[in-house]
């Protein structure tokens, strides 16, 4: 069974079609990413799959159950979370604050009032955890808002992987770093995706970490799928080489 | 002992000594009293300004609410200063848990102007109603009842109702210094910091607001309980916006993001208050007001702001 399944959404703002009839059908265990131009659609189709605002038409199918009336809190606790393109971080709290956000979401201990110094333990040993998974355990004290940009990002993603996700929804991991930071935030990916089995979703325009992590990619172009296949299949089509790679190179 | 712990030792320990060394700077006890029933309430106006992030200008609804309901008991029910307090307590409580769910998904400007308005609604009806709550005279025919100890009997004078209203102090004081090192505290200030990435970890953020409101509405309400008992009164005027925008600049003039901001800004406003309000009787808002424009402007996290930074400086 397909873990994420979208059968022709469309989502209109006004007169502009910002996403038309797009189909996706990702599996469990896949490191998938779209790709398209600026303005093709992207961070609309990452809107509409986490719930941000519903499609105009069409269905949203995760892990089996029909999640377009859901809210983006019930999505996030199906396991369906993301980071967005401009980094959404905590921003004057620690990194451990930031992550102890998402870890006491994650235990359902959000609303509890009076924690024992148990629960506090179990919450913390949690947060070291997730630091550690990431690399952040050196900057665990700082405020995020003094971090460099690729670090923050980093505070982002280690936030969405405390909700234990099923299906981790990437805008633009990589947006804005250097070479160094790209290079760890590739990492990373490739460390929840190997190590913590989790199934991805990323919206790239670095075509090298694209075709360097992808499984399969689907092509974007006004809003509508160009192109889906693997990464050999997709450099090879003409019609995304017209529309987009011959461009870029 | 961490820097923090030496503080609130200080703190505590200047507030148990306090009908001792007042009267030394010029001070009186029940001025004391009136200061700790401000930065009481402030401290659950700053759970929603300074933690939570949302704007709360109607404030004194749930204060007036409490010292109605704390008055009207005495008036009516009985003469037990306990369940007078418990009473004004649950009024502002209950009432603020009801009305939240009209504000828990407002933002920005619209949450502050239905917090006035609801606090206006309560202003029309205590200052109308005449019959029950004294309308605009205010209510009366209250006053401070002993408590009994066993055989003991203490007479609230001056000095044994500070302790009296330091009890009650402590009591929110510690519920809301828990509360803030816990889940629930660390979710209202993640809210504060980014409410889009908060619902994007699967947290309802209207809920929690909900939650923050109703948890104010009650320190609220039990400071209102204690100021009608203190001042064996109560006014509509308890309850009017300009009451609320009071509790806003207490928690502005100390500081927003400090657990002892409403403390200090309490200690400022309502010191001000009695000193200057003795030289210039008429106009002495108008030095309130100066204060906080120069603190807002100049030092935005206010005086414990200053202090603050002064420290990290050094
Ligand atoms: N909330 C919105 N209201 C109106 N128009 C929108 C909204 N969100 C997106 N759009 C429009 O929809 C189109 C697609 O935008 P989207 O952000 O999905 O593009 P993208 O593929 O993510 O681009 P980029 O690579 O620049 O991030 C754009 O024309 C954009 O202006
Ligand atoms: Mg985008």
């Amino acid at each position: 069974m397909s873990l994420l399944h979208l059968e022709n959404i469309s989502r209109v703002f006004g007169k502009l079609v910002a996403l038309q009839n797009v189909a996706l059908e990702m599996n469990e265990g896949e490191l998938y990413s779209v790709i398209g131009p600026n303005g093709a659609g992207k961070t609309t189709l990452f809107n509409l799959i986490s719930g941000f605002f519903p499609a105009s038409t069409g269905e949203i199918w995760f892990d089996g159950v029909q999640v377009n009336k859901f809210t983006p809190e019930r999505r996030v606790a199906l396991g369906l979370v993301r980071t967005f393109q401009i980094t959404e971080i905590f921003p004057e709290l620690s990194v451990f604050e930031n992550i102890r956000i998402g870890v006491e979401a994650q235990m359902g201990c959000s609303a509890h009032p009076w924690p024992g110094r148990k629960l506090l333990q179990q919450i913390n040993r949690r947060v070291e955890e997730l630091l550690k998974i990431t690399s952040l355990e050196a900057q665990a004290d700082r405020t995020v808002s003094e971090l460099a940009h690729g670090d923050q990002r980093v505070v982002e993603v280690t936030m969405a992987l405390s909700r234990k996700p099923k299906l981790l929804l990437l805008d633009e991991p990589t947006a804005g770093m250097g070479r160094a930071e790209t290079h760890h935030m590739v990492n990373i990916i490739r460390v929840l995706h190997e190590q913590q089995k989790i199934s991805i979703l990323f919206i790239e325009h670095d075509m090298d970490i694209v075709f360097g992590l992808a499984h399969r990619i689907t092509v974007l172009n006004y809003g509508q799928v160009l192109a889906t296949g693997t990464p050999k299949e997709i450099a090879a089509n003409p019609r995304v080489q017209a529309a987009y790679l011959g461009e870029a190179a | 002992m961490s820097k923090r712990a030496y503080v609130n030792i200080v703190i505590w320990a200047l507030l148990l000594t306090v009908p001792a060394w007042l009267p030394l700077i010029g001070g009186y006890t029940a001025l004391a009293s009136r200061i700790l029933i401000f930065a009481l309430c402030t401290m659950g106006l700053n759970l929603l300004l300074g933690f939570t992030g949302v704007m709360s200008f109607g404030q004194a609804a749930y204060f007036g609410l409490g010292g109605y309901g704390a008055g009207l008991i005495l008036v009516h029910l009985t003469s037990n200063m306990w369940i007078a307090v418990i009473v004004g307590t649950l009024a502002g409580g209950i009432a603020a848990v009801v009305l939240g769910p009209i504000l828990m998904n407002r933002r920005g400007i619209y949450f502050a102007m239905i917090t006035v308005a609801i606090g206006q609604i309560f202003y029309f009806v205590a200052a109308r109603w005449d019959s029950f709550t004294g309308g605009q005279d205010g209510l009366t025919g209250f006053s401070r009842m002993p408590l009994h100890f066993g055989s003991i009997t203490v007479n609230l004078t001056a000095v044994p109702f500070y302790y009296f209203v330091l009890f009650f102090f402590a009591i929110g004081a510690a519920a809301v210094a828990m509360l803030l090192n816990s889940p629930l505290g660390h979710t209202f200030v993640a809210i504060r910091e980014n409410r889009r990435r908060a619902a994007f970890l699967g947290i309802h953020v209207e809920r929690y607001i909900w939650a923050s409101f109703g948890i104010a509405g009650f320190l609220c309400g039990l400071a209102g309980a204690l100021n009608a008992l203190q001042n064996n009164f109560i006014s509509p005027m308890d309850l009017y916006w300009v009451a609320s925008g009071n509790f806003v600049i207490m928690a502005v003039l100390g500081g927003m993001r400090s657990f002892w901001g409403p403390l200090v800004g309490s200690i400022i406003f309502i010191g001000f208050q009695d000193y200057v309000s003795s030289i210039f009787p008429n106009n002495w808002e108008t030095f309130i007001g100066a204060l906080f424009i120069i603190v807002v402007l100049f030092f935005p996290n206010g005086v414990l702001g200053i202090i603050r930074r002064k420290a990290k400086v050094a």
